[in-house]
């Protein structure tokens, strides 16, 4: 994978960089505030961006910004971006800004956490969905109405789906069957009036889509 | 309790009232009042026939100026003889001109209704209260003195008539110090009534300590975005970078050696760390209510809530940053105490603007009796709203449910 980082902090832009290629990724450019990041992907093209929320000038949401306005300019450009704090709001915009290709949103703490981190990256590369865990239960904590028609197994389930997890990974994840992994999905998206999809990225964004607008 | 002027002296016991000095201090702030009253007469006759007189010339008008600002001089001398009768000391009524100089102070007096109040007191002073003074001290002394030497000079009546008038006298004398002491009361109460700074005298100093609160809340709240910043930018990177590290230490040694379990423990440790300091972020200062305002604001800080939160948030535009931090932690402290205090299972957010003002609702079905009393956070915060001009209402009932109630004027 050819990737572009964006982090304005120097020890974890160079520490993500060594990790990547440690995994056997090309770093093509790592910058540390959003002009930069926007001109670097237009200059190496790279299969997935991962910037940092808050960047120089401002220290506000410029990552952010930069990461929705690359989408809006190519919605096939697959990103993560990285945050310091769970901000369902911060989230939200980002998984509105464009449909189809991968996005993600992590808090930075995952990092520390290698192999997951890289393989979110993956999955996004690949056009998956990632929502970080502490966001996902915060969006499912806010909405409860029509949640409260869902069993506390199928919350678990949504839950997991919603962080981008495979129906093979929620079975393994819960020990159950992935038939009984598919009975529950079907079931709640079924309760949550979502007609089922084959796409699971898309079944994740859905669902977020109706958590967000309740 | 001893008395602190001439009206309260007169309630104490007739044996202590009457030895104490009250009666004699009245006696003393009438009579100077009396002659204080005769030479103001005099003095401000004298002005206006000069200015009368010499008004072709133009001193006159200093003459006229000189009576309008007589009262300035008289107002400041009652406030000072005041002190004979009363221990609370009568604050001055003028403020400082701005400027030094004649001129300056000149105008400045001229448009200060504490000016006017004190001519006014004079005239009443001059007209009705000097006169009043002279006459109940010459009645109180007339009298009695009048009684005490009855037998030298009334020659018709005999003896046995006008001695026991000698022997009244001193009875006479006890007496009168009631109506003396009376009186000067009744007038120090007068004078204090008109010469006393009013509070549009101090309107000036009031906006000024608003402002200057004001000023202290904005200083406040820029200190915490720094220390925001700092923690973001040091700290937290660090720990960042501290649990990264350790991360990519774990995929050099084999899974479940005692080199893993350690790293996996100092992995587990800089989590806590960042978990902490983030809720301590948050609570020094969110960002989200920076970068997008209230609404977000709150809609995030009811994510964390324990219990799930209804929110109704009609906030289209941004309000200006110290409203929204003081609305923010007023709805952040209301969420906490519902979840410490009150057992409550469900928890509702509004927040509008009606007109110029934010209203912001919290409430709960939990069990109710909240009593801001009992914690400092309720407090606090209707301080922190309170230096936006903002008020906190709570009613909490005893059985629920809680609503706390706040409103900010936002001047739009």
């Amino acid at each position: 994978m050819r990737v572009v980082i964006a982090e304005d902090g120097l020890i974890v832009r160079e520490g993500i960089a060594g990790m990547l290629r440690r995994f056997g990724h090309e770093v093509v450019a790592a910058v540390g505030d959003a002009p930069a990041l926007m001109a670097a992907v237009t200059e190496h093209e790279p299969d997935v961006v991962v910037t940092d929320v808050r960047m120089p000038p401002g220290f506000s949401d410029e990552g952010l910004q930069a990461a929705i306005a690359l989408r809006a300019a190519d919605p096939s450009l697959p990103v993560l971006v990285l945050s310091q704090y769970v901000e369902q709001t911060y989230a939200a915009e980002l998984l509105d800004s464009a449909p189809a290709a991968g996005v993600g949103y992590l808090l930075k703490d995952r990092i520390g956490d290698v192999e997951e981190f890289v393989d979110a990256l993956v999955q996004v590369a690949s056009g998956r969905t990632v929502v970080d865990p502490d966001v996902v239960r915060q969006l499912l904590g806010r909405r409860r109405d029509p949640l409260q028609r869902l069993t506390a197994r199928e919350r678990e389930v949504l839950g997991l789906m919603a962080e981008g997890r495979s129906n093979a990974a929620i079975a393994r994840t819960l020990t159950v069957s992935e038939a009984a992994v598919a009975k529950h999905i079907g079931s709640l998206l079924a309760k949550l009036d979502l007609p089922p999809d084959a796409d699971d990225h898309r079944r994740v964004r859905a669902v977020l889509a109706y958590l967000r607008t309740g | 309790m001893a008395a602190r002027n001439a009206l309260e002296a007169l309630t104490m016991r007739p044996t202590r009232f009457l030895v104490s000095s009250w009666p004699w201090r009245s006696l003393a702030y009438l009579t100077g009042g009396a002659l204080f009253g005769f030479a103001t007469i005099f003095v401000v006759a004298g002005l206006l026939v000069t200015g009368v007189a010499l008004s072709i010339v133009l001193i006159g008008l200093a003459a006229y100026l000189a009576t309008l600002l007589a009262g300035v001089v008289v107002g400041r001398l009652e406030r000072w003889r005041m002190r004979l009768i009363d221990r609370d000391v009568l604050p001055d009524p003028h403020r400082r001109p701005p400027r030094p100089g004649l001129r300056a102070w000149l105008l400045f007096r001229l448009r200060e209704q504490s000016t006017w109040r004190e001519l006014g007191y004079t005239i009443v002073s001059a007209a009705a209260l000097c006169w009043m003074d002279a006459a109940v001290v010459t009645v109180t002394i007339f009298v009695p003195t009048a009684f005490l030497f009855a037998p030298l000079y009334i020659d018709d009546r005999p003896l046995s008539v006008t001695l026991p008038m000698t022997l009244v006298a001193p009875l006479a004398f006890v007496i009168a110090a009631y109506p003396v002491t009376a009186w000067a009361g009744a007038r120090a109460a007068m004078a204090r009534a008109i010469l006393a700074p009013r509070s549009n005298d101090t309107d000036a100093k009031l906006v000024e300590v608003t402002r200057s609160r004001a000023r202290l809340v904005d200083a406040f709240e820029v200190e915490r975005r720094r220390i925001e910043r700092d923690l973001h930018d040091g700290a937290q990177q660090r720990l960042v970078a501290l649990s990264m590290q350790l991360g990519m230490a774990r995929l050099e040694v084999p899974r479940g050696s005692p080199a893993d379990t350690a790293l996996t423990g100092a992995q587990a440790l800089a989590r806590e760390a960042l978990a902490e300091l983030r809720e301590l972020i948050r609570g020094v200062h969110p960002k989200v209510l920076t970068d997008r305002g209230l609404a977000a604001a709150v809609t995030d800080a009811a994510g964390h809530a324990p219990v799930p939160v209804d929110l109704d948030l009609r906030l289209d535009a941004r309000l200006p940053a110290t409203i929204e931090v003081a609305a923010y932690f007023v709805v952040v402290e209301a969420l906490a105490n519902l979840a410490k205090h009150s057992a409550a299972t469900r928890a509702s957010v509004a927040a509008a603007v009606h007109g110029d003002r934010l209203h912001v609702d919290v409430r709960d079905n939990g069990r109710g009796g909240a009593d801001p009393s009992r914690g400092t956070g309720l407090i606090g915060l209707a301080d922190r709203v309170a230096a936006v001009d903002g008020t906190v209402a709570l009613s909490s009932p005893p059985g629920g449910p809680t609503l706390v109630h706040v409103e900010i004027p936002c001047g739009s």
